[in-house]
Order: C-alpha cells, then structure tokens, then sequence
C-alpha cells in the first residue's frame, strides 16, 4: 500500500478582498483515510476545503498563494485545467444539491458529460452507484421522477452517488450531515466508513462526537489557521494545545 | 401601545386594499370599456378578411391582415431575442458569477434600454433604413421589435437565474461540469418555467407596441408574403381605425382591441400552462 499522502498543502494564504481567510496552512493528508477538519464557525474549514477543488475560484477577489499537490501535482498552478480536477473530488454540501432533472439522469449527468453515452451501460452504473448510497431500493421503482420529490436524506444520498458515479479518488464533505434526520446521517456515516478503503475523504465538521466517531486524522482551525493536527486518539486523548483543549472541553463554540 | 399597533396595521391595510381596489378598478373599466364599445361589431367576417375596398369608410373587409402582420412580427421578434438573449443572461449569470461589478454594469445598461421608449427605436431603425436605403417591411419591424425586447428578454430571464443557489453552480462544477455545460444544461434546466415567463412577457410588449412598427414595419392591406413586404399591425390598425371619423369603423377599432386583447390573454394563459408542466424537474431550495 502506497504510504505517500494522497493531498499535501504547503504555506496557503488565502485573501479575500482585505480578509485573510487561511494563514499559512500546511497538511498532509493520509490516503484512504477519514480526515475530519474540526473547528468552530467560520474558522476558515469551508474555505479550506473548497481549495482543494479550487471552488475558490468562484470568490470574488480572491488571492490565493502556496502550493497544494495531489498525486504530486500542483493544482493551483493556473494553466491546470479544472474540470478534470473537479471530477476527481466528489463533493457533499451541507445540504444536498440534487440537479433538476430525474433521479436517473442525477447519476447519469456526469457520465454523459464526460461522454459515456451508451444506454446499457448508463443504466449498469445508475443502479451500481444507487446501490453504493443505499438508495436503490427505496427508488428502483421510480427512477424518472424528479430528484426533488425525494426526502433530504435521500437526496443527500443521491448526491453521493452522484459523486461517486464520475469515479473520483477523493471525496470532499462539507458537514454532510447538517441538514439531515438521524437516520440518515447514521447512513452518511456508516457509508464513509466503507467508503473509506477505496477513497481519501476530507470531512468539515463542527461535531465533536461526530469527529472522535469517524476520523482516522483530526486537524483542529481555529481563525484560519491550524491549531493542532493529529490522529484522532491522540488528538482527543492528548490534545497538545491550550486552544485544543479547550475546544475539545466544550469552553468555546 | 398595543392599541397603537392594531390601529398601524389597520391602516395599512386598508391603504394596501385601496390600491388593489384601484389597479382591479382601472383593469375592469378597460375590458369594459373595449368589449361594450367594440363587441357589437366583432364579426367573424372581421377576423377571417383582409381590408376590401373602402373598409376604412366602414364597408365590408377585416383586420385579418394585422392580426397575421402583428403575430408574424412579434413571433419573429421574440425568436430572435430569445436567441440572442438566452446566451448573454446564461453568461453574465455563469460565466461572469465572480465578476459582480461588470454584471452590475450590464444590468444597469440593459435596465436603462428597457426604459427607453419605443419611439426611439422606431425613429432609430428609420434612420439607420434610410441610410442604407431599406424600404419598411417586416424584417426591418422584426429587426427593430427584437432590439425592443431583447433587454426585456435578458434581464427577465436573468432575474430568474439569480435566485440559483451557488451550491448547485458548485455542485454542477465539481461533477466535472464546464461553465457551459452548467449554464444550458443545469441553469437552463432549473429555470425553464421562469426562462418561459421572460419569453412570453417579451412577446406580449412586442405584439401590442405600434411606436416601434409605425416607421419601419409600414402599413398595408395585404397579408405579407415576404420578408421584404410591409406589413400591417393590430395597434397600427386600431390607431387608424380609431381617427376615422365614422362611429363604425371607430367601433371597429375596438373590436380589433379586443383581439389583441384576447391574444395577449391566450399567452398568457399557455405560458402558465407550459411553465408548470415544466415545474416538476425543479428543485425547491
């Protein structure tokens, strides 16, 4: 197995307008492995997260220095074209984005944008990734009705098989969970940790419970830059930092 | 204080049901006012004939003429603005999202086109006709219509694609999504029923306008042919019918109201029928 870290970040400064958003962050993160990114509102995870598919270039005056590599390949270079980057991270929002369009044709976009058109083999991969998301039962019978008559749960689901259908080796999370029951975060969670022996996921999350549950590497933001990082027993059984611990006591939101 | 607010709200509200009450009002005694004055002389032979000889001294003919110029006109009209239009609001919406300052300015220069009135376009197409020595016909009123509308076209259609939430940009972005593939392929889809809204609005300006048509789409008793043939118009053919002096063909002029009127109704009425059969793909955020 390939120890090598799968995304390494070095000295990234992120600036938007005159607000520096992420101070200096440097991270290597673990192949196939959960990497939880915890932290307080508006420390910066989000953003960090979103650079590593260079959604951040969405932001309007944006600055963004420092190197970030994956698979040894530098993806803020500008000429690097995107697209290809983008598809290789699938992404969960806090809350899920379905297109509008049928349940079917949510998985089945992003094989035709990238030019696998063949009916046979669409409908293979529509149910092979529906089934990966445990989504294929409660939708096999209806797989043309519109992506908004399911439930968010389902939804957040379907976005996940959406993601994984355009066959990425990273997953990107930003607090999948958020905005769902329960139940079907318990179904989000247990699918990464399957989910995990295939891929390298990154996490956003403000839970701690959720954290100390799914992580393999926890790194702590707080205001932009990296308090601590760690793997996960040590950070939460010998956290190193004053701010750390802190967090981790609950003291501060 | 608890008084105070009660008698607040019972202000307003009144003050909101007045003006509903007028704008239902002034809309009632319109319709009112067309129907009772032009109903008696709307005649199928009205709405089936061309003008014969000495219709406009109230003999036998129709407006058939400006029924099919004023349809030919708008239709065209609104097909190239939708042409022209869909693309420019699609781009400054996806395209251009990280650039809001030229956005703005964009907006505000198609806001400003929007309120310039369309006797300027008239007598701007009339000039640019006689430079290059174009008689009026039809294409000249379509080409001049569509500059009209075409401002109406794009920000109607940019209004909607605003209220697209950016986690669905960045969600089409990271399937591996071009801009353009998002822009028609995501955005379009999302906002069909409002995409039809626009085009319906532009064609509804664009077949009741007769500023605009009056100097380059001309006027002729004919059904056009040609591209290159003036062409009649409903509100041409109301205005003309409306200075005779003869109370019949001023009647008439009314009941050629109440087509237009009745045109205007049947798009709306099918825009409302197409932008919810639309709706179902939509995603409610």
């Amino acid at each position: 197995m390939n120890n090598q870290p799968k995304i390494i970040i070095k000295n990234l400064d992120l600036n938007i307008g005159k607000l520096h958003i992420l101070k200096n962050i440097n991270l290597d993160i673990p192949r196939n492995k959960i990497t939880v990114i915890l932290g307080p509102s508006g420390c910066g995870k989000t953003t960090l997260l979103k650079s590593l598919n260079r959604l951040t270039d969405l932001y309007e005056d944006i600055d963004v220095n420092g190197n970030i590599y994956i698979n040894n390949d530098d993806i803020l270079s500008a000429k690097r074209e995107i697209t290809d980057l983008r598809k290789n991270m699938g992404l969960l929002s806090q809350r899920p984005y379905p297109l509008p369009m049928n349940i079917y044709d949510n998985i089945a976009y992003g094989l035709r944008i990238s030019g696998r058109k063949k009916k046979k083999y669409l409908n293979k991969r529509v149910e092979h990734y529906l089934k990966q998301a445990n989504l294929w039962e409660e939708v096999k019978d209806r797989l043309r009705e519109p992506a908004s008559s399911l439930s968010i749960g389902q939804q957040q689901r379907l976005c996940l098989a959406r993601g994984l259908a355009v066959d990425p080796e990273i997953i990107l999370a930003d607090e999948p969970t958020s905005a769902l029951d329960p139940l079907s975060s318990q179904v989000i969670e247990e699918k990464f940790m399957e989910l995990k022996q295939h891929y390298t996921i990154i996490m956003v999350t403000h839970i701690l419970r959720q954290a100390k549950r799914m992580a393999d590497y926890v790194v702590f933001m707080y205001l932009g830059e990296i308090i601590e990082q760690a793997p996960v027993k040590e950070f939460f059984e010998n956290p190193k930092m004053e701010k750390t611990k802190l967090y981790i006591g609950g003291s501060f939101n | 204080m608890k008084n105070f607010k009660i008698i607040e709200e019972n202000i307003f509200r009144g003050l909101m049901l007045i003006s509903s009450a007028i704008i239902a009002f002034a809309l009632l005694l319109i319709i009112y006012s067309i129907f009772s004055k032009g109903l008696s002389s709307l005649t199928w032979e009205m709405i089936s004939q061309t003008p014969k000889g000495g219709f406009y001294f109230g003999k036998e003919g129709g407006i058939l003429n400006a029924i099919i110029g004023s349809l030919y006109l708008s239709i065209g009209a609104t097909f190239l603005a939708f042409i022209i239009g869909l693309p420019v609001a699609l781009y400054i919406n996806v395209h251009l999202y990280k650039n809001k300052k030229i956005v703005n300015i964009i907006r505000f220069l198609l806001d400003l086109l929007w309120g310039v009135p369309s006797i300027v376009y008239g007598a701007f197409g009339f000039t640019i006709m006689i430079y290059f020595g174009i008689k009026t016909s039809l294409m000249a009123g379509i080409i001049v219509v569509t500059l009209l509308i075409i401002p109406i076209m794009i920000r109607g259609i940019d209004e909607v694609l605003k209220t697209v939430p950016i986690g669905l940009m960045e969600a089409s972005f990271s399937l591996g999504s071009t801009k353009s593939e998002t822009a028609y392929k995501v955005f379009l889809k999302q906002c069909i029923p409002g995409v039809i809204t626009a085009v319906l609005l532009s064609l509804g300006r664009g077949i009741g306008d007769a500023a605009s048509v009056l100097f380059t789409t001309g006027y002729t008793d004919n059904i056009p042919t040609s591209l290159s043939q003036p062409a009649a118009t409903l509100p041409l053919s109301i205005f003309f019918q409306l200075s005779s002096p003869i109370p019949e063909v001023q009647n008439r002029a009314y009941a050629s109201a109440i087509v237009l009127t009745i045109i205007i109704l049947i798009i709306s009425i099918l825009s409302r029928i197409f932008a919810r059969k639309y709706q179902k793909n939509k995603i409610n955020f």
